[in-house]
C-alpha cells in the first residue's frame, strides 16, 4: 500500500505548534535581546517554517527515501558516473568521534591523527597517478579541473609566456570547457576520429603555438585507451603545453597505467566514482588534483608537509594560486577514500580493474548481438551502444529503453552521451556487480528490444510516478513550493 | 578484500564469452610502454578490523568533544545535530543514489531538493534557491560570477574587510587574473564604515558584497549598505550565517539581490572543514543565472504533482564554454540534511537556538572580559555568537595553550588572517557550551600566567 502522505510536501504537513526539537532552558543569565541588538537588527516574526513532530519528519523522509533508486537497493549500469559498491565501513569510520567532528582551525597540535591521514592520502593519490604533488581542497571533479587550470594559467605567468588556448575532445565531459573559460582560455574543441580517439589530423591542426593545456579523458569516455596517448602528449610537450587528464575513468586502470607515466602533468580524481564515495543523490564529491614537481608551487595552499615527526599546514607558499575553497577541502570524502584505498592495498586496487574491465567486455560480448557498439570488440570499463538501428528500424529510441529498464528495477545507463554516437547508450558495470545480475540485466535488454514500440514509449510503468513533463517544468519555472504559476 | 563477486570459475566463464585467454590481454590496448611494470607502492591491504583500529588510532590523536570544548567559530561552528538528521540521511536510498537524472526513480531527493529550495527562500526572504553549491567561500565567488555576467555593469567588485578572510581569498584567486578590479574596504572597527562605503562604490561598481553577521561575529548594517549600493545599479550579495536567521532579519528583507551562506550548521558535522553546504539564494532576475543544479515542479504523464531538475540549458552538460559556470554537482547530502535540520527546529526551535546562542555568546564575552588580561575589542558594536578578544599580555599563542592543557579550543588566533591583530582571538559560543563550561574557560583563562609581551618585544 502506498503512503499517500508521502508525496505532501513539508508545507502542506505543517500544524501550527507541533515542535520536534526541545532546547534547553538557557543556563545563564539572560539579558533582554534589545539591550544587546538593536532592534532594527531583530526580525519582527520567526522564520516561515514548517511546523512538525519528530515522527512527522521521519515518516516523511523515510517515505520519501523509498523512491528512490540507489546503489544499495539496485544495480546502476551507469556510463561514466562509475556507481560502485559504497563500502559501509566506510561510512563509519568517517563518523568517528575524533574525525567527524574536528574544527578546521583547531591548533596543528590537536589534529595530528588528521593530518597524518591527509598527508598519507596525497602520498598514495600521487603514487597511484604517477604526479608528485597533491591538493586536497578542490570541492568537486569541475572544481579540481578549474584549480588545476589556474594553477596552469599561473605557471605560464611565472615564465613569462602568454597561452590562451585549451583544447578538449568534443567528446569530453561538458565541465572540461566551461572550467577553460572560467580560467580564463579560450576552449578549442577538437574532433574525435571514427575509432572514438582524437582525430589526430585535427589535432595537428589545432595544436597552435599559443596552446596552454590539452584536456583529455583516458580512459575516453567511449571506454576507450587513447591508442595515440604518447605521440598527443609529446606533441604538446614540443609546443611548450601541458597536458590535464580528466580521471574520471581511473577506476579501469588503478595499478595498471599511471597518468603521469602516460604523460599527463595534471590529473584530477573523483574519489566518489574512483574510490566509491557515495554520491548523495548528486553530492558531495571531492577533486583533488595531482600535478609534475614544476607545477607544485602553483597549487592551492595549504598542502599538508611533514617535519620531522609532526605534520603542519604549510601556508608558506609565495606562488600558489591561492585558495579556491575555505577551510581544508571535502574532508569527510577523503577519509572514504583513504578507507577504501587502504581496504585493498596494492594488489587489491588493480584487482579492482581488471574486474570492472572484465565485467565491461563481458557486457559488451553480449550486448552487441542485439545493440551495435559502433566503437570496437573491446573496452575498457565502459563502453558505448547505439539504439539507432532500432530508432530507424522499429522507432525505440535510447530513452526508451533506459525508461523501460526502470519497469525492470535497473537504473537507466547514461543515455545521449558521447554526443559523438547518436542514440548513445553508455553502460559500465563497475567490479562490483556478480555475473549473475550481469546476466539477468543483458536478457531483461534483449527483451526490451523485442518489445512494442508503444510499451516503450509510455515506459516506465511501475515506478511512482509516470514521464514527467520537463518542457513544462523550464518554460514556467516553479522552484518552491507556493510560488508556483498553476 | 575488495568487494568483488567474481571467482575464478566467473572469470573463466567470462572470458571465455568475451573470446580472450586472460584479463591481462583485456589490457592489450594499452601500449606496452605506457604499463606500469611493477605494484604500486602502497600500504598493504588492511581488514575491517586492522582498518578500524587504525582509524580509531589516529582519531585518537585528534582533539574532539570528548577531550575538549570547543569555542572555535569563524565559518565553522559546533552546533547540535539531532538525531534524527543523521538516520535519515543515512539512509542508503538517500546517500547511494545518484544524480537525479531519471526523475521517475528519484521522486524522493527531489522532491527533498524542491523542499530545501522552499526552505532556503523562506529562511532567507528570497525569490529563488538552487539545490546547493559546494561550500560558503565558493558560493560567494560563483555569486559575483553571477553579477557580473547579468545586466551591463561595471566590473568593479567590492568586498567588506569584514568578509571571511578565506572568501576574500577566493574571490581573489577566482578573479585578479580575468582582469576584475577588486577592492577591499578595510574595517579597523570590526564593522563597515558606511562613509567608506560609500566613496567606494560609483557607477563603475558591480556588486557589493557583505557579510552579515561578519567575520567577527558583528552585526552589519546591510540596509543602509544596500540602500547606498542600489543607488549606484550595483548588486547587493550578502553572505549570512543560517542560525542568526532565527533572530535577525532576512537578507531579502534588507535589500540583498544574492544571499549566500556556509550552511554545515544546519545539521552538519563539522568534519574539518568538509563536505559543507553552499547555500544560494537570489532575486527573481537571476533565474536564467544561477548556477548549479534546480528541482522544478511540474506533471507526470497522468497528471500528478512531480519533481524534475530543470532550467539545464544554462548547464555545463548542455552549454559547455557557455555554460553560466562549469559546477556540474551539488552537495545533495548535505541540502538534504539541512532541510531535515530546519524541519525539526521550526521556526521556534530556530528562534530558540539563535537566542541561545546569543545570550551564552554575551554571557562569555562579560565573564571573559572581566579578566584583566583580556579586553574586549569592537565592545560597542552589536554581534550574536562570535566576538574578539584581545590579549593584553600579546601572548595569544600561549594563552590558548595552555586553554588546550586544560581541555578547551578557547579561540582562533586573528594573527594568521590579520597581521595587525596578533594579540586578537576570536571566541565562538553556540547553544553547545554551557554555563559550566564558559564559566570554567574563564576559570582558565584567568589562571593563565604565560604572560610576557611577545609581540612587542
Amino acid at each position: 500500500m502506498r503512503n499517500q502522505q508521502a508525496t505532501q510536501l513539508l508545507s502542506e504537513l505543517s500544524h501550527p505548534g507541533r515542535v520536534a526539537v526541545q532546547w534547553p532552558a538557557c543556563d545563564v543569565p539572560e539579558q533582554p535581546l534589545e539591550d544587546i541588538i538593536p532592534a532594527n537588527f531583530l526580525a519582527e516574526e520567526a522564520p516561515r517554517l514548517p511546523e512538525l513532530t519528530e515522527g512527522e519528519v521521519v515518516r516523511h523522509y523515510t517515505n520519501l527515501s523509498t523512491k528512490n533508486m540507489s546503489v544499495d537497493t539496485h544495480y546502476y549500469p551507469l556510463g561514466s558516473c562509475t556507481m560502485k559498491y559504497n563500502p559501509k565501513r566506510n561510512e563509519r569510520l568517517a563518523s568517528l568521534p575524533g574525525i567527524v567532528d574536528l574544527h578546521p582551525y583547531q591548533d596543528e597540535s590537536t589534529i595530528q591523527g588528521m593530518l597524518q591521514l591527509l598527508y598519507e592520502l596525497q602520498g598514495i593519490f600521487s603514487e597511484i597517478s604517477g604526479l608528485p604533488a597533491c591538493s586536497l581542497q578542490p570541492a568537486a571533479g569541475a572544481h579540481g579541473e578549474l584549480t588545476a587550470l589556474m594553477a596552469a594559467a599561473k605557471y605560464f605567468k611565472s615564465i613569462g609566456e602568454d597561452r590562451k588556448v585549451v583544447l578538449a575532445p568534443d567528446s569530453s565531459h561538458g565541465t572540461n570547457p566551461a572550467s577553460a573559460q572560467m580560467a580564463g582560455f579560450k576552449a578549442v574543441s577538437i574532433k574525435s576520429d571514427p575509432n572514438g580517439g582524437v582525430d589526430m589530423e585535427d589535432f595537428r591542426k589545432k595544436l597552435t603555438d599559443d596552446i596552454a593545456v590539452l584536456m583529455i579523458t583516458n580512459p575516453s569516455t567511449l571506454g576507450l585507451f587513447e591508442k595515440n596517448m604518447r605521440e598527443i602528449a609529446d606533441a604538446v610537450h614540443e609546443k611548450g603545453g601541458l597536458v590535464y587528464l580528466d580521471g574520471a575513468n581511473m577506476n579501469a586502470i588503478l595499478g595498471i597505467a599511471r597518468p603521469g607515466d602516460f604523460g599527463a602533468d595534471m590529473m584530477h580524481y573523483n574519489p566518489h566514482k574512483t574510490f566509491s564515495g557515495p554520491h548523495g543523490g548528486g553530492g558531495p564529491g571531492a577533486g583533488p588534483i595531482c600535478v609534475t614537481e614544476k607545477l607544485k608551487p602553483f597549487l592551492p595552499s595549504p598542502i599538508v608537509e611533514k617535519d620531522g615527526e609532526r605534520y603542519k599546514l604549510d601556508f608558506d607558499r609565495p606562488e600558489s594560486i591561492g585558495r579556491v575553497r575555505s577551510f581544508f577541502g571535502n574532508t569527510g570524502v577523503l577519509v572514504r577514500a583513504y578507507c577504501y584505498i587502504l581496504s585493498h592495498g596494492p594488489v587489491g586496487l588493480r584487482e579492482v580493474s581488471e574486474n570492472a574491465v572484465l565485467n565491461a567486455n563481458y557486457l559488451l560480448s553480449k550486448v552487441k548481438h542485439f545493440l551495435p557498439v559502433p566503437r570496437g570488440e573491446r573496452c575498457m570499463h565502459e563502453f558505448v551502444a547505439s539504439a539507432s538501428d532500432l530508432k530507424k528500424e522499429r522507432g525505440i529510441t535510447a530513452m526508451d529503453i533506459g525508461k523501460r529498464l526502470l519497469d525492470y528495477g535497473f537504473h537507466a545507463p547514461t543515455v545521449y552521451f558521447p554526443l559523438t554516437i547518436p542514440e548513445a547508450i553508455m553502460i559500465e558495470p563497475t567490479e562490483t556487480e556478480s555475473k549473475e545480475t550481469l546476466d539477468v540485466f543483458v536478457e531483461t535488454l534483449f527483451k526490451i528490444t523485442e518489445e512494442d514500440p508503444e510499451l516503450l514509449h509510455d515506459a516506465p510503468h511501475t515506478t511512482p510516478i509516470s514521464r514527467p513533463n520537463e518542457v513544462q517544468a523550464a518554460r514556467s519555472p516553479c522552484l518552491r513550493a507556493d510560488f508556483c504559476s498553476s | 578484500m575488495s568487494y568483488l563477486y567474481n571467482t575464478p570459475d566467473d572469470q573463466a566463464a567470462m572470458l571465455k564469452s568475451i573470446g580472450v585467454d586472460s584479463i591481462e590481454e583485456l589490457f592489450s590496448t594499452i601500449p606496452e610502454d605506457l604499463r606500469l611494470k611493477r605494484d604500486l607502492n602502497l600500504p598493504p591491504q588492511m581488514g575491517e578490523l586492522e582498518l578500524t583500529q587504525h582509524l580509531s588510532a589516529l582519531a585518537a590523536k585528534n582533539a574532539s568533544p570528548a577531550t575538549h570544548a570547543c569555542f572555535l567559530g569563524g565559518g565553522s561552528y559546533d552546533h547540535f545535530v539531532p538525531a534524527a538528521v543523521d538516520a535519515l540521511a543515512s539512509r542508503g536510498e538517500f546517500y547511494t543514489s545518484y544524480t537525479p537524472y531519471q526523475p521517475e526513480v528519484s521522486q524522493g531527493n527531489l522532491q527533498a531538493m524542491f523542499e530545501y529550495q522552499t526552505l532556503i527562500c523562506d529562511l532567507t526572504g528570497m525569490d529563488l534557491s538552487n539545490a546547493s553549491l559546494y561550500d560558503g567561500g565558493s558560493a560567494l565567488a560563483e555569486a559575483v560570477i553571477m553579477a557580473l555576467n547579468t545586466g551591463k555593469r561595471g566590473e568593479k567588485v567590492v568586498v567588506l574587510g569584514t568578509v571571511h578572510p578565506e572568501y576574500r581569498q577566493i574571490l581573489q584567486t577566482y578573479f585578479t587574473d580575468l582582469g576584475i578590479e577588486i577592492v577591499e574596504i578595510a574595517c579597523p572597527d570590526g564593522i563597515a564604515d558606511l562613509a567608506k562605503v560609500e566613496a567606494s562604490i560609483d557607477a563603475s561598481t558591480n556588486c557589493v558584497i557583505v557579510q552579515s553577521p561578519n567575520f567577527f561575529g558583528g552585526i552589519e548594517d546591510v540596509a543602509a549598505i544596500a540602500e547606498i549600493a542600489h543607488k549606484n545599479d550595483a548588486v547587493v550579495i550578502q553572505s549570512f550565517d543560517p542560525i542568526s536567521l532565527g533572530l535577525l532579519k532576512r537578507p531579502g528583507d534588507l535589500g540583498a539581490d544574492i544571499a549566500v551562506a556556509e550552511g554545515h550548521s544546519l545539521g552538519s558535522p563539522m568534519q574539518y572543514g568538509g563536505p559543507y553546504l553552499g547555500i544560494m539564494a537570489c532575486s527573481d532576475q537571476f533565474v536564467r543565472r544561477l548556477p548549479g543544479r534546480i528541482v522544478g515542479q511540474t506533471e507526470d504523464r497522468r497528471g500528478k504533482r512531480c519533481w524534475v531538475l530543470t532550467l539545464q540549458t544554462r548547464e555545463q552538460h548542455i552549454r559547455r564554454e557557455k555554460a553560466t559556470s562549469n559546477i556540474c554537482t551539488n552537495q545533495g547530502l548535505f541540502a538534504l540534511r539541512a532541510s531535515i535540520y530546519l524541519s525539526l527546529l521550526g521556526p521556534s526551535g530556530l528562534k530558540q537556538a539563535a537566542i541561545l546562542c546569543t545570550q551564552k555568546a554575551h554571557y562569555a564575552q562579560q565573564t571573559l572580559t572581566e579578566i584583566e588580561r583580556l579586553e574586549p575589542v569592537f565592545g560597542g558594536s552589536p554581534f550574536f555568537k562570535e566576538f574578539v578578544l584581545r590579549d593584553t599580555q600579546g601572548n595569544v599563542e600561549g594563552l590558548l595553550a595552555e586553554a588546550r592543557e586544560a581541555g578547551f579550543l578557547g579561540g582562533v588566533p586573528l594573527g594568521q588572517f590579520f597581521p595587525e591583530m596578533e594579540d586578537c582571538f576570536l571566541v565562538c559560543v553556540t547553544e553547545k557550551r554551557t554555563k559550566t563550561e564558559i564559566d570554567a574557560l574563564t576559570r582558565t583563562f584567568s589562571l593563565c600566567h604565560t604572560g610576557g609581551s611577545t609581540i612587542h618585544a
